[in-house]
């Protein structure tokens, strides 16, 4: 393998472990001063990305330059210096306050793969806000790219990948020549911490910044949210004593043994 | 039964409220394998049936004919288009993506549909973006032909959505909806248009899980085990009970990441989703991730020795107790 472009889409999302509320108006659920971070699966992303990279320097075989990329309000930013901190080399900000539905970022992402030329486009097979799992794959259609999603191993070839993919009820191999994209799945990797001094470092890596707008793509919102409703509760929280005690609730109470 | 009138109530009667407008023809893609359709594409059946208009089903394969004579007969199909290709042998994305765009362009559907399974998620992004329209993923249930309401924030959130694209590319969550059943006609068939486009991706293995178990997303009683279980041997225990009851395994996501047992089990935001009657949940702590995946089920029991998890909180019956010996006792009483 020579030398590669890899970028790599992350996305700003409320941090995996809040536990979010809906808005009085019921129109959103609440993100001012509510902690963020990046999509659990771009973290993997870009570490598949830094790994590729540290792999073929040390065969010798080739470099990889990793470009990380975000699409968003200028707090998007944030996320980038993380995915420099882990050690990608550059970043681009496409700077947008619109509400940036999928199949927009997918078309923003298309202008920068036109301006970067990169090998390999890898994005989080989900953001796990909007648990949509459709930018990756409208990428690869829009670009006429074969896509490869849900990885949970990638092996680098000669201008191809063999990649193995988390399907129902297993898993599947697909050989896919480059460029290409990949989806990544939980699986594919843990993800490294920054250090403090990469996260110093990170600071003087360059940013470039991009407003939507000049990317000449329609990005305007197609779907509408008309509510945001909280799930219905549960009751929950009775405990039994025993298990003849559980028995004998599941027999005659739930009525479903 | 039950469990398909319970699923039933909440979207059907929406459903029918809106069979009168007309006006709607939906496409439904038919997952399929080894000759057999896939459980969720029934499910989706009925979704796509609830819009109110005709469904057409696409059948793609390298050698369809028992698949399609199959869908003909699923109740609500009112048409097959039989896409029969050496390039559909497996389910690769760029041929299926072109098959539905070239399929749209012909017949100028109002909803192209498919189960939110790994292969329609992998397929009707594609297909979307092609058509110059969005995606509503996951959908568990219909407002209306444009109207649509699907969990967010792994299902700490319903949004209800409204398309404003002309074509409404839709996956649905199998669990919302009950299983389709069969008509006495058969619906006729017709070649579905040529594609031109082949996959750039080429097949080169499968390792598939083998399992005398139901299916877990259409099992009527799930019994999963988490980082608890401590081994992947310890599962032993829950395969009895499962045996015991026609259950099947599933798992909590640190289960899989601690080897116990396959990644096809995780339940969760980013696993399976399962509404069984019955879930039981041994050795599982109840993070949001994992809630997500089974808060749907009709009777949850959380056997946990740490009374603090908050599994208990959505529970319906809790143990307190050892599930090294819980376990083995409740398999022994049932």
């Amino acid at each position: 393998m020579s030398n590669l472009r890899i970028l790599v889409a992350t996305k700003r999302v409320v941090d995996y472990a809040v536990k979010i509320r809906v808005n009085a108006a019921g129109s959103a659920v609440e993100t001012a001063n509510v902690k963020h971070s990046m999509n659990p699966f771009d973290e993997i992303g870009t570490e598949q990305a830094i790994q590729i990279k540290e792999a073929l320097a040390k065969s010798k075989t080739g470099t990889a330059e990793v470009v990380v990329v975000s699409c968003g309000p200028a707090k998007a930013q944030e996320t980038l210096r993380t995915a420099l901190a882990m050690g990608a080399d550059r970043a681009i900000h496409v700077d947008s306050e619109e509400d940036l539905q999928p199949l927009a970022v997918a078309k923003l992402l298309k202008a920068v793969v036109e301006k970067e030329k990169p090998d390999m486009v890898i994005l989080g097979k989900q953001a796990i806000d909007d648990d949509s799992n459709q930018t990756g794959q409208m990428l690869a259609g829009l670009l006429n790219w074969p896509q490869a999603t849900f990885a949970s191993k990638v092996e680098l070839g000669d201008k191809s990948m063999t990649v193995t993919r988390e399907v129902d009820g297993g898993v599947e191999t697909i050989k896919t020549p480059l460029p290409a994209i990949l989806t990544t799945d939980l699986r594919l990797n843990v993800p490294r911490y920054a250090s403090l001094p990469n996260i110093m470092k990170a600071k003087k890596k360059p940013l470039a910044k991009f407003a939507a707008a000049d990317l000449g793509v329609d990005i305007k919102p197609r779907l509408q949210t008309l509510k945001i409703a909280e799930p219905p509760k549960r009751q929950g929280g009775k405990l039994v004593e025993s298990v003849d005690d559980l028995v004998d609730k599941l027999k005659n109470e739930a009525k479903v043994l | 039964m039950f469990a398909l009138r319970r699923a039933a109530l909440p979207t059907m009667s929406l459903a029918r409220g809106y069979a009168s407008s007309g006006n709607v023809s939906a496409l439904l893609l038919v997952e399929h394998k080894d000759n057999k359709i896939a459980a969720s594409t029934l499910n989706a059946l009925t979704a796509a049936s609830g819009l109110g208009g005709s469904v057409t089903a696409l059948v793609a394969g390298s050698a369809p004919d028992t698949v399609v004579a199959e869908v003909s007969k699923l109740a609500g199909v009112s048409k097959v288009l039989v896409a029969k290709d050496a390039a559909f042998a497996h389910t690769l994305p760029e041929s299926h993506a072109s098959l539905l765009v070239e399929t749209q362009k012909k017949h100028g559907f109002t909803h192209l549909i498919a189960a939110h399974s790994a292969f329609g998620k992998n397929v009707l992004p594609r297909a979307a973006a092609l058509l110059d329209v969005a995606q509503i993923s996951d959908i568990t249930a219909i407002e209306g032909a444009d109207t649509f309401v699907r969990p967010i924030y792994a299902g700490n959130a319903i949004a209800t959505v409204k398309s404003n694209d002309s074509i409404k590319v839709i996956t649905v969550r199998g669990t919302a909806f009950p299983a389709a059943g069969h008509q006495d006609a058969a619906a006729p068939h017709e070649d579905a248009p040529a594609v031109g486009q082949k996959d750039q991706s080429e097949f080169v293995s499968e390792h598939m899980q083998k399992s005398d178990r139901p299916e877990l997303d259409s099992a009527t009683r799930v019994i999963a085990g988490g980082r608890g279980m401590k081994s992947g041997e310890n599962f032993g225990l829950l395969y009895d009970m499962a045996d015991k009851i026609g259950a099947a395994v599933g798992a909590s996501r640190a289960a899989v990441d601690a080897g116990y047992v396959d990644n096809s089990l995780q339940i969760g935001q980013t696993g399976k989703i399962v509404a069984p009657e019955l879930y039981v949940a041994v050795g599982i702590s109840g993070a949001i991730q994992h809630l997500a995946g089974m808060k749907d089920s009709k009777t949850i029991v959380a056997i946990n020795k740490d009374p603090e998890a908050p599994i208990f909180q959505v529970a319906d019956y809790g143990l307190v107790a050892d599930l090294f010996t819980a376990v083995p006792e409740l398999t022994k009483k049932l």
